[in-house]
């Protein structure tokens, strides 16, 4: 007798073997260079329930470049485990091909010149292509987002993310969790999600002053498919108030809640749930650390860390499918659930590749109406890039080389802070770069640039404590970000070391001496959380730096110096 | 990240606080405990104690004890100044025996909670909550 353990554990070795994940064959094709759109969605339906999982859009509703990190390091259980697998060591974990087709929608390496040879990535009317496809083979599929869609580009922050709710909308999701979303604050988060036509999750989001589960996002929600019936429960990101601005939603509470988790999943089975989905923006480390405290959730489906994985991973007997950002994934997972159990799946993540996918002409057609009216400030060429500019990495992204060299020339500062996000789209070199692509890496309600004085020790205190916001050996205690990103200031971090003594030999570049702990520095950043802060929106810094340069490039950074990773 | 020109120096005053002192228990948290307990060793389970992983505020971080059966459970900050917190007490037509508040935490500490059981024995639990400055979501 198979156990189910067993089960899922052959099920899934069987798909990498049959290449039923689809893994196999883009590796083939594009070798070929000949992908195309059958073959992407290509997908024997299996059992008797979809999925269909978005997160992480960052309102991106139009195909871009975005280059996966090269430097992702996992600390504690999750050191050289996946997601923590970049580049050349991502691509033979998974016998990916070096120049396919896969190498360059999921590992970082030759990006540039795989970016030409296949084009842009995602784009909301593709998407809705995929989506499409995936309904007309299995009707009721359920349609889940992961959340922070409502945030991230020039048209989401003019119209308080109303282009994103219209859109995604028209796609007819059935649930959603949420993140970014509530930087809009709190009183504009209630308008959308009042008048949502699907459920707007969270068991973890709690009324602050009441510590009780707050009345607008129920925990979970049930679903009839294929003869089942499922509970989706959704997880926010757990540390709103803290890595995002808490005064603009004052009213929340959030945090993981695992236990209140485990008596949601109790509840849910009691009422008779044959599968329970976990619609989660944990982050993966935080859900696979989850999965192993929580017994009896199916399915989760992972966001906010961005990570994109051709296979779920297994955890006891949870599947945790994470499915990329920025519009540049869909994932598939079909499941066969009967009495009561989950006895297999097939999972594919499905790459959007714009040039290879038909657009939907009804959601093409919504984008364009939502944008029509800023095509003038959204197409204005400002400048040049001669470098890639891309964000994501532990340490630093040319990108936010960028932005710290337009802080520290504009706000005359000897050293300056950028946050360590990992949305936002890449720039190809020679590409030019317009007012909408400096929003889509800087878009956010709390943008104000300033310029304040701050100790040695001070800028210390501060790197210790974003650092141990990532390389803290718990994953509940990350925050999911990256490193705080430092321009005119070097430093050494032994990632491997407790809280307080990670940092060392920090540098001021200009001189190259160290930092005098006593000396006060001016310091220019932004995405403070702080309220009332003081000074222009990063994007207008950005731009009147690239307007006065006209052509930019960026040497690459070797300021920070890792050690134990 | 959590610095704007006019919170810095609020700022730079707690971290001072933070690196001048370190948020360990204290030989004295033992000592404390040692005084509830009467000396007697604490053992474990049957205790639990909910507090967050990171604070959202450190000056209210909510907390919850619960332990069926128990008489008394007393709760230490063991890296505040004053590390008692407060000691609740069950009597017996009390219908359950847990707890909640929020207490303020300095930095980043254990909150340690021991409980007396009926029969007079001591168990012990504790938690580590994270004080941050904030940071930079993903």
């Amino acid at each position: 007798m198979i156990s189910r353990r067993d089960f899922l554990q052959v099920s899934m070795a069987a798909s990498a073997m049959l290449g039923a994940s689809g893994f196999g064959n883009w590796s083939r094709l594009a070798a070929q260079q000949r992908l195309t759109q059958d073959q992407l969605l290509e997908f024997d339906t299996f059992g008797n329930v979809s999925l269909i999982h978005v997160t992480d859009i960052h309102a991106q509703m139009k195909p871009i470049f975005f280059r996966e990190p090269s430097v992702n390091i996992g600390v504690g259980e999750n050191r050289g485990a996946v997601p923590h697998l970049t580049g050349a060591d991502f691509r033979r974990a998974y016998g990916i091909e070096d120049g396919s087709a896969s190498h360059y929608a999921l590992s970082s390496g030759d990006f540039s010149a795989l970016a030409g040879a296949y084009g842009r990535v995602g784009g909301l009317d593709r998407v809705a292509t995929v989506i499409n496809s995936i309904r007309a083979a299995r009707p009721d599929a359920l349609l889940l987002d992961g959340g922070d869609t409502w945030h991230g580009s020039y048209t989401c922050f003019q119209t308080q993310g109303q282009d994103m709710v219209n859109v995604m909308n028209a796609l007819k999701p059935d649930a959603m969790t949420f993140h970014w979303e509530f930087t809009l604050g709190s009183e504009r988060v209630h308008e959308i999600v009042e008048g949502l036509p699907f459920a707007a999750l969270g068991q973890n989001i709690f009324d602050a002053e009441w510590d009780e589960p707050a009345e607008l996002f129920p925990p979970y929600k049930f679903f009839e498919r294929g003869g089942t019936k499922i509970a989706v429960i959704g997880q926010a990101f757990p540390y709103m108030p803290i890595a995002n601005p808490g005064w603009l939603f004052p009213e929340y509470s959030f945090g993981i809640r695992d236990a209140h988790m485990q008596t949601m999943v109790d509840e849910v089975r009691a009422q008779g749930a044959e599968l329970v989905v976990c619609l989660s923006h944990n982050g993966f480390d935080v859900d696979k650390k989850m999965a192993g405290v929580v017994t009896g959730i199916d399915v989760i489906l992972s966001g906010h860390t961005h990570d994109a994985l051709p296979e779920p991973v297994l955890v006891n007997d949870t599947i945790i499918v994470a499915s990329g950002s920025n519009g540049k994934f869909v994932s598939r997972v079909d499941l066969d659930v009967r009495d009561g159990h989950m006895l297999g799946f097939r999972h594919k993540l499905i790459p959007i590749f714009s040039d290879v996918i038909t657009p939907d002409p009804e959601i093409a057609t919504l984008i364009e109406a939502e944008r029509a009216p800023f095509k003038s400030q959204l197409e204005e060429v400002i400048g040049q890039s001669e470098s890639l500019l891309y964000r994501r990495g532990n340490f630093n992204g040319s990108w936010d080389d960028l932005i710290c060299d337009a802080l520290l020339s504009e706000g005359e500062a000897e050293i300056a802070l950028s946050p360590g996000v990992r949305w936002g789209p890449s720039i190809l070199p020679g590409q030019d770069i317009t007012r909408e692509d400096i929003w889509n890496v800087t878009s956010m309600t709390y943008p104000n640039a300033y310029r304040t004085e701050m100790t040695g020790e001070f800028l210390k205190v501060v790197l210790e404590d974003v650092g141990d916001n990532i390389f803290n050996p718990d994953p509940y205690y990350q925050q999911g970000g990256d490193m705080v990103r430092v321009g005119g200031m070097g430093y050494r971090i032994d990632i491997t070391k407790p809280q307080g003594s990670r940092i060392s030999d920090m540098t001021l570049l200009k001189t190259g001496e160290a930092i005098d702990p006593a000396r006060n520095y001016v310091v220019a950043g932004w995405a403070s959380v702080n309220e009332g802060t003081e000074g222009p929106p990063i994007w207008d810094v950005v731009e009147n730096h690239i307007r006065a340069k006209g052509s930019v490039a960026v040497e690459p950074n070797t300021s920070v110096q890792v050690v134990g990773g | 990240m959590d610095f704007t020109r006019r919170e810095t120096l609020a700022l730079a005053a707690g971290a001072a606080l933070l690196t001048v002192l370190p948020f360990r228990a204290f030989a004295a948290v033992d000592d404390l405990i040692a005084e509830f307990t009467g000396g007697a060793e604490t053992g474990e389970g049957g205790l639990e104690l909910t507090a967050p992983e990171i604070a959202e505020n450190g000056n209210t971080v909510p907390i919850a004890v619960s332990a069926p059966g128990a008489v008394a459970i007393s709760i230490y900050a063991a890296g505040n100044p004053a590390p008692p917190v407060g000691v609740f007490k069950f009597g017996p037509l009390a219908a359950s025996q847990n707890a909640s508040t929020r207490i303020r935490l300095a930095g980043t500490q254990d909150v340690i909670a021991v409980a007396q059981m009926a029969d007079g024995s001591f168990v012990r639990t504790s938690k580590t909550v994270k004080v941050t400055i904030g940071g930079c979501g993903g």
